[in-house]
């Protein structure tokens, strides 16, 4: 009985493995200043990596202060080289203080995945 | 009239559960990620395979053996059926080896919470071991068991900045409670054996280095450890009645998943906490499948309500 599952497992597997795409929830891979970072020098952008491509249309990043005012442009776009990177701009009055980056992104199999994290800016 | 009265409150709740909702996918609430557990159920509706688990222990009676493949489907974004069997290899001390199939375990589940905000998930499940559907040999019992049950989950994302490392840690769990069909068999000595009602709980703690790296603190991980869930899983059960009560079984299970795009792998030692339950220390793996990003536009969405 024991070998009948044999090649019961390893056909599932087969089908499976030939199945495998180039898509999945897109997971954030690292950022730029990098996740609960303290950088000195005022960015001029937060960067994303993500897992897999993005929609850009339908995906977002903001950035917030501490008081909840938003410090971004409110042009999260993807990099022209690599559709798996999102870019927001930041203004360039930026205070020391801790930051908030909020994601929402769509992948291309339109699963949605969101997360945050917070960078400090030091003097 | 009843009939009609019937229908249409059949047709609003399936208007209701299939209302289209964005894909999701397996285990999430928010920016948490739960993994499938192996010793405990999950509180997520998922399309998933898992294929194979495999576990053995040594007990009092001699060494057990299970292969198992499960595998869950949503029929709505909220609303998924599993099916689960197992082959059993059993090696008792005193007796011959056997071997066989157990009973085919059928499972619904509705998942009427999710709170991104608090990546909170709750949902409600009955699950039926059907009875007769296994082999004698490898002791399947000839009687049906329905469990209600109650699963919970949630990720520890709330907390403020000061605990920030606390942040990527996560519970999820399961209360229910099993009632057999019949209250008392006869088994193949002629003796009569008594079934009683067994409560069943059991919960696992989770500390993802995937949701550190990805919302706390990136600590420079990198592949493989930075897709690691260490965890613990604890499961229980407690007979209630039938001259058994409160002789409690359980393990305390510590391991780690692994998580990819598509696949989870995981592996768990298994530590009885009693004697009644083992006598050594055993072991649980398992291969586990994401269908919802193998196949997401096929068998990987929800039958109805997807948008």
């Amino acid at each position: 009985m024991k070998k009948r599952l044999v090649p019961f497992v390893v056909a599932v597997l087969s089908v499976i493995a030939a199945a495998v795409r180039v898509e999945a929830h897109a997971f954030l891979v690292r950022a730029e200043p990098r996740v609960g970072s303290k950088v000195n020098k005022v960015p001029a952008e937060v960067r994303v990596w993500f897992s897999e491509t993005v929609q850009a249309g339908v995906s977002s990043i903001h950035v917030f202060d501490v008081s909840g005012k938003q410090v971004d442009k409110k042009d999260t776009h993807s990099d022209r080289s690599n559709r798996a990177v999102l870019c927001v701009s930041l203004i360039p009055a930026l205070t020391p203080g801790t930051y908030k980056v909020m994601w929402r992104v769509t992948s291309a199999d339109t699963h949605v995945t969101s997360g945050d994290f917070h960078f400090q800016l030091v003097p | 009239m009843k009939f009609f009265q019937s229908a249409a409150v059949l047709i609003l709740l399936l208007v209701t559960l299939a209302r289209p909702l964005p894909a999701t996918g397996h285990g999430f609430a928010g920016a948490r990620f739960f993994p499938a557990t192996l010793s405990t159920d999950d509180p997520f509706v998922s399309d998933e395979l898992s294929l194979p688990t495999v576990s053995t222990i040594e007990t009092a009676e001699g060494r057990e053996t299970a292969i198992a493949v499960d595998i869950a489907k949503r029929i709505t974004p909220n609303l998924g059926i599993e099916l689960g069997e197992e082959f059993i290899d059993l090696n008792p001390k005193h007796e011959h080896d056997a071997s066989g199939f157990g009973n085919l375990e059928l499972s619904a589940k509705y998942q009427f919470f999710t709170s991104a905000e608090h990546e909170a998930i709750l949902s409600l499940g009955a699950g039926v071991e059907i009875g007769g559907t296994g082999q004698r040999r490898v002791e399947a019992d000839n009687f049906s068991t329905w469990t209600p049950a109650f699963f919970f989950g949630k990720g520890l994302g709330d907390l403020p900045d000061t605990l920030s490392l606390l942040r990527p840690a996560a519970v999820t769990g399961v209360v229910g409670v099993a009632i057999p069909t019949s209250a008392s068999t006869r088994n193949s000595d002629g003796e009569i054996e008594r079934n009683p009602n067994v409560l069943q709980y059991g919960f696992a703690l989770e500390y993802s280095l995937i949701y550190l790296q990805e919302q706390v603190k990136d600590i420079g991980l990198s592949a493989p450890f930075d897709r690691l869930i260490p965890l613990v899983e604890f499961s229980f059960e407690t007979p209630l009645n039938r001259g058994q009560s409160a002789q409690t079984t359980g393990t305390i299970d510590p391991g780690v998943i692994w998580s990819s795009k598509y696949v989870q792998f995981g592996v768990e030692a298994i530590v009885p906490i009693n004697g009644r339950t083992g006598n050594s220390v055993g072991v649980i793996g398992q291969v586990h499948f994401y269908l919802d990003d193998l196949f997401p536009r096929s068998l990987g969405r929800p039958l109805f309500g997807y948008r």
